[in-house]
């Protein structure tokens, strides 16, 4: 299960912050420096799991953000990897060429992308291609 | 327009605040817009609400507090546009968590939403719901999700299982209503209701085992049929990704199949096929087909074996091993120590490469390469992997030097096939790295070095070589002071020579330079200090030749300013001034340590090459977990690379502690003139020692092996350590435990003497929880007993989420009922009871003794507490 999913710029900035368990407003902040010192210092060369308490985060850079997502031991870091490389290139035709600007502006359209992607910590859809067909349905209510 | 309108829109909100040059500018801009957005709030108007709330999350996300937004989520749900229901339960996702009493009050309006007509809102809802609801709500709404699993719609469908997966989560007594839905959802041919279906059954599984019964029975075959489908399917496009279709939903397919096959024959049987399939015809050039193998791997390990696969699963992780990435080789290293369990052999073979990752550039990579190799060691390959790991010491970073040090110290200490070659390593760790090396591993080379009376002469000569070259190695000049002074004659006098050595000439001047060396250096510490005073105390008895200028040396120290050095040197030099006569016997040899009984009193150890469960780890509340190698599960969040005290060819068994900590051994029995090393001991003793009682017989031992499981699930495993742990009787009257916590009940003395009606003992008590035993002896059978555990919080809160685990040595049985609640109210509102019995095969010799844990949550936080209960009544 995805405990919580992080998207952080190099200086640190918390551009998303979506959390699938309960933490006070202090131990999230607290959370978010710690897994950016954690992620910042990795070398491309390094592993892309790192040991955070008592679960894992599996990161990926993409230009200047860091996609960090923090899931239960037992999981499959791999699989993790993956998914993460998926959610990007669905931000990635959504945005059109996305970069750091669009997600700025358009953060709460990032969260609707995720909500569609993820919920209850688990993955909702595999397909690139029906999460953006949905996201099109929904835009169109608005 | 309202006039009043912060006219803002959100672009230009946050254009503002990316313009600003300091923190300060931002803090303005944010506060005014909080105070428009607050006033907009209190206006109550509905306009732009959708916009102050996007303002708002903006904000939020910067870090600033944004409370106040809270009742406007709520609002905006409450409305009937679906633009602003949508924002509406994005803020609430952002803004609330579960905790939060705010969040009841849409439960509501979940409700409404949950039987909307348009489908869009169910979504919404069912979303919102999944990702932050809580146990009341979802109790309430749990129907309405129910319903929805079955809804027409796949993309409600799919939300609606994973909410579902939530509520079961949340509420573990719900699972059977969600069986049948879970299983029809098994057949759909969607990927996405299909994975989250399979998701949701994985849950199932995990929580409720007449779930799991009811899938495995009716449902193997088609998950079987699924995953053959997805695996020969045609390329397509929507779903491949690096050529295989859909590698997410291969991952949990593979997943349910193995809680699934875990712990039954018949079904692990049934997907031998299948598996074997997917591991010989994935592709593993790119990460998707490695995740999937890795997965693959996984569930052939966790299920019931069939050697040919296991073989398979090994060289597949052989081949990870070898491949350049990174990522690849970590999971191949964290798998391989699983494997280690059953197949020792298979994974020996890929010793060499294992022993090149642990010089590997990354961290963690070196870390797990290195846990791997401590368990890959035995007694043949020993000597070849010390010498490896040893030369690597040498060149190390500093940071791993510690890791890197304490792991060797403990195969050498672990495996040593005869003691020249341990005393040998054991220096030349000393000699890199001595600053690492624990108290309590020197201390055991110390005890093994005076057990070796040959090897003296050896020892002293080639500590003295090395402290001449690595003096700033304290570790190694506390224990070359103590061999000097101890074993000094034999220095000078070349004694007991062996074959390999070349002589040395020392002279006792030498040999006292050596050691006021130790005195004078500045960063010498006390400790060092004080071990060097007392080696010249015997030294002056040992070569009476040069006592004139040993007696300098003790005299100048008597102005020293730490107390124990002045002391020392007051007190031994009046001894060689004044006591010629009993000087000598005062500093004769030491009398030798015996190590079985050292081995005992060495507490503090715990099972650092445990095998891992494989089993994912729920938090099933009375299953105990092994700590793996891997620190992962270790609740005090302790480095796992402390030493293990290792059982010496004596069989003499060690104190096995429930959380690994290191409590330092216990040297109440070294001898007087020791002192300087008990006083390390009672120093570095980091939890006070609890009265040891003399009138226990017990059993220092306690295994970890006795743990009992409320839900004796059968799949949950045991498994036995992998270090043999022989049956032992320790005859020392002195058991050495330690009390973890000072509150526990202070008398260790029994209450009343045998009687046939056992009195009650109070096993536990602290500041919050007091725990109270009543006897019972069932007829019939002496030896077992009746124990009935009252809990009583005595605390001004309750205690929710309440579980007690025991741990009993190994002459005991010890089986747990459920308790009768996981609640406990505040005191005098109520206690739990719980029933245990315990049966003793050593009835009659030795009484019972336990040890508990107790966990609970105490205002939202974990608390834990441990105990030990010594005071049960003899005669049980």
């Amino acid at each position: 299960m995805i405990r919580f999913i992080l998207l952080q710029n190099r200086q640190g900035k918390t551009r998303l912050a979506k959390y699938y368990v309960p933490l006070e407003e202090s131990e999230k902040h607290k959370v978010e420096y710690e897994v950016h010192r954690l992620v910042v210092n990795g070398d491309a060369k390094f592993t892309n799991f790192v040991e955070f308490r008592t679960h894992k985060v599996i990161y990926r850079r993409y230009a200047g953000l860091f996609f960090s997502v923090c899931v239960d031991i037992t999981d499959n870091e791999l699989a993790y990897l993956e998914s993460i490389h998926l959610f990007v290139e669905i931000l990635d035709h959504f945005f059109s060429n996305v970069c750091e600007l669009d997600l700025v502006f358009n953060f709460h359209k990032v969260y609707l992308i995720l909500d569609e992607f993820i919920l209850a910590g688990e993955l909702q859809e595999t397909s690139k291609r029906a999460i953006i067909e949905r996201m099109s349905e929904l835009e169109k209510l608005e | 327009m309202n006039p009043f309108s912060s006219g803002t829109r959100l672009r230009d909100m946050i254009r503002a605040i990316r313009a600003c040059k300091t923190a300060a500018e931002e803090r303005a801009v944010v506060r005014k817009e909080c105070a428009d957005i607050r006033a907009l709030i209190n206006e109550d108007d509905p306009h732009d609400r959708h916009r102050n709330l996007a303002k708002l999350m903006f904000i939020h996300m910067l870090g600033y507090p944004t409370h106040f937004g809270q009742m406007e989520c709520l609002k905006l749900i409450a409305s009937p546009g679906f633009p602003e229901k949508r924002i509406g339960y994005l803020g609430l996702m952002l803004l609330l968590d579960e905790r939060q009493e705010v969040l009841m009050l849409v439960t509501n309006s979940l409700k409404q939403d949950l039987n909307h007509s348009n489908q869009y809102v169910v979504g919404l809802a069912l979303c919102a719901l999944g990702n932050i609801c809580s146990a009341e709500m979802a109790r309430d709404l749990a129907p309405e999700v129910e319903r929805l699993i079955q809804f027409r719609d796949p993309n409600i469908r799919k939300k609606a299982a994973l909410c579902s997966t939530r509520i079961v989560r949340k509420v573990p007594d719900l699972a059977e209503n969600f069986v049948n839905a879970a299983a029809s959802l098994l057949k759909e041919k969607h990927h996405g209701v299909l994975i989250t279906g399979v998701q949701l059954c994985y849950e199932l599984c995990l929580i409720n085992d007449e779930a799991l019964e009811y899938f495995r029975k009716k449902c193997t075959e088609g998950v079987i049929k699924t995953l053959r489908d997805i695996t020969n399917s045609a390329y397509q496009p929507e779903y491949d990704v690096a050529g295989i279709t859909d590698p997410f939903l291969h991952i949990r397919l593979l997943r349910l199949l193995r809680v699934i096959g875990q712990g039954d024959a018949d079904a692990s049987d049934l997907m031998t096929d299948i598996l074997a399939q997917v591991a010989t015809k994935t592709e593993s050039n790119k990460n998707a087909g490695n995740a999937v193998l890795y997965e693959c791997v996984e569930t052939i390990m966790a299920i019931e074996d069939t050697s040919s696969l296991r073989v398979l699963a090994i060289n597949i992780l052989g081949r990870f091993l070898s491949n350049r990435d990174n990522n690849i080789r970590y999971v191949a290293l964290n798998m391989l120590m699983k494997a280690i369990t059953f197949d020792d052999q298979a994974v020996q073979r890929h010793r060499v490469t294992v022993l090149e990752c642990v010089k590997d550039p990354d961290a963690s990579i070196r870390k797990r390469a290195l846990e791997l190799v401590t368990l890959l060691v035995n007694e043949n390959n020993v000597t070849q992997l010390t010498k490896e790991l040893i030369d690597y010491l040498e060149i190390s970073d500093e940071d791993f030097k510690e890791d890197l040090s304490a792991k060797i110290c403990f195969i050498v200490e672990k495996f040593s096939p005869e003691k020249l070659w341990y005393i040998d390593q054991m220096l030349k760790v000393l000699c890199e790295a001595g600053k690492f090396v624990k108290d309590d591993v020197w201390h055991a080379l110390i005890v093994v070095i005076s057990n070796a009376s040959e090897l003296h002469g050896y020892t002293v000569r080639a500590l003295y070589r090395a402290v001449l070259t690595y003096s700033e190695q304290e570790t190694l000049v506390r224990v070359a002071v103590w061999c000097i002074g101890e074993y000094g004659d034999l220095l000078v006098n070349n004694v007991g020579m062996i074959g390999s050595e070349d002589p040395i000439t020392v002279t006792e001047s030498d040999a006292v330079d050596v050691i006021e060396d130790a005195i004078t250096r500045h960063n010498s510490d006390s400790t060092t200090k004080a071990m060097a005073l007392v080696a010249l105390l015997k030294l002056s008895s040992r070569f009476p030749s040069i006592s004139e200028r040993i007696k300098d040396i003790i005299v100048k120290q008597k102005g020293s300013l730490l107390l124990e050095m002045q002391q020392r040197a007051i007190e031994y030099n009046s001894i060689v001034d004044r006591h010629k006569n009993i000087r000598s016997s005062l500093v004769e040899r030491m009398p030798v340590l015996d190590e079985a009984t050292f081995n005992v009193r060495r507490a503090g150890s715990f099972p650092a090459s445990a095998s891992t469960v494989a089993k994912p780890s729920v938090s099933l509340p009375n299953g105990f977990e092994k700590p793996a190698v891997a620190p992962l599960l270790d609740l005090l969040d302790l480095d796992s690379d402390d030493i293990l005290a290792a059982p010496s060819s004596s069989g003499a068994d060690y104190l096995q502690d429930l959380l690994g900590v290191d409590l330092g051994s216990s040297s109440s029995q070294f001898g007087a003139t020791q002192a300087p090393k008990a006083g390390t001991d009672l120093l570095l003793d980091i939890l006070s020692i609890g009265t040891p009682s003399p009138a226990q017989n017990s059993i220092s031992s306690i295994d970890l092996l006795s743990t009992a499981d409320v839900n004796s699930n059968p799949s949950n495993a045991l498994d036995t350590l992998s270090s043999p742990v022989p049956p032992h009787t320790a005859t020392t009257a002195s058991t050495g435990m330690f009390d973890l916590l000072d509150g526990l009940s202070p008398s260790p003395s029994k209450e009343a003497t045998n009687g046939p009606a056992y009195p009650s003992i109070v096993a536990y008590e602290s500041s919050s929880l007091k725990i109270e035993f009543t006897f019972s002896k069932p007829p019939g059978n002496p030896q077992t007993t009746n124990v009935q555990a009252t809990f009583i919080n005595l605390s001004p809160n309750t205690f929710t989420d309440f579980i007690f685990q025991a741990a009993v040595p190994k002459f005991l049985q010890l089986h747990l009922d459920p308790a009768s609640s996981n609640t406990l109210p505040v005191s005098g509102n109520g206690a739990i009871t719980q029933n245990l019995s315990v049966t003793n095969s050593q009835h009659g010799k030795k009484s019972l003794v336990m040890r508990m844990r107790i966990g609970y949550k105490l205002n939202g936080k974990d608390v834990l507490e441990e105990g030990q209960v010594s005071n049960f009544p003899c005669g049980l």
